[in-house]
């Protein structure tokens, strides 16, 4: 499934052009990138929360040279499922 | 942000829309990411991420209270991956 499928879905079910659709959908995932970006996090009822964790330096090792380097510090998005979405992935 | 302020946020940003269109666009979304993981399908938003279905087998592990060892049955997980945009916008890059 793209974003693609999902424009169709409002289309059908909203009665938007597919212009529309489009804008919507892309507007949805446009407002989510930056809260996101400003370190805010998403929590969607019944999907899932979106959030963004700080990690710190840590060593680690070049895996084809075994040369030890630093794993600078960085900030990276975690997705964290709901219950809900957990469950109904195995019925 | 809740998905009710992220309705809300939509309604603001799209001045012709109204709040039940916004809400039911954004039910939409979710759930039809929803029902494509549950059905084994993988998912993919260009410059978001993408959600795959990964496969945990069956393990056994201990309840640390009482150490009964519990037999946890394999099962599925979602899983997501950061596409590359966000990820460094969300690292500041």
């Amino acid at each position: 499934m793209t974003k693609a499928d999902i424009v169709e879905r409002i289309y059908e079910k909203v009665g938007f052009s597919k212009k529309e659709s489009a804008e919507l959908v892309e507007l949805v995932f446009d407002i989510i990138k930056s809260t996101l970006e400003k370190g805010d996090k998403i929590k969607i009822a019944g999907f899932g929360n979106f959030v963004v964790k700080e990690k710190a330096d840590r060593r680690g090792r070049n895996p084809q040279t075994g040369e030890e380097i630093t794993i600078s510090a960085r900030k990276i998005l975690t997705f964290k499922p709901s219950q809900v979405l957990k469950a109904s992935i195995n019925n | 942000m809740t998905k009710s302020e992220l309705v809300d946020k939509i309604v603001e940003a799209n001045g012709m829309l109204s709040r039940k269109e916004s809400e039911m666009a954004v039910n939409i979304v979710f759930d039809s990411m929803g029902e494509a993981l549950q059905k084994g399908e993988k998912v993919e938003i260009r410059g978001f991420g993408s959600f795959t279905i990964r496969e945990r087998g069956a393990r056994e592990a201990r309840n640390p209270k009482s150490g009964a060892v519990v037999n946890i049955p394999a099962k599925k997980v979602p899983f997501f991956k950061t596409g590359k945009e966000l990820r460094e916008r969300v690292d500041n890059l």
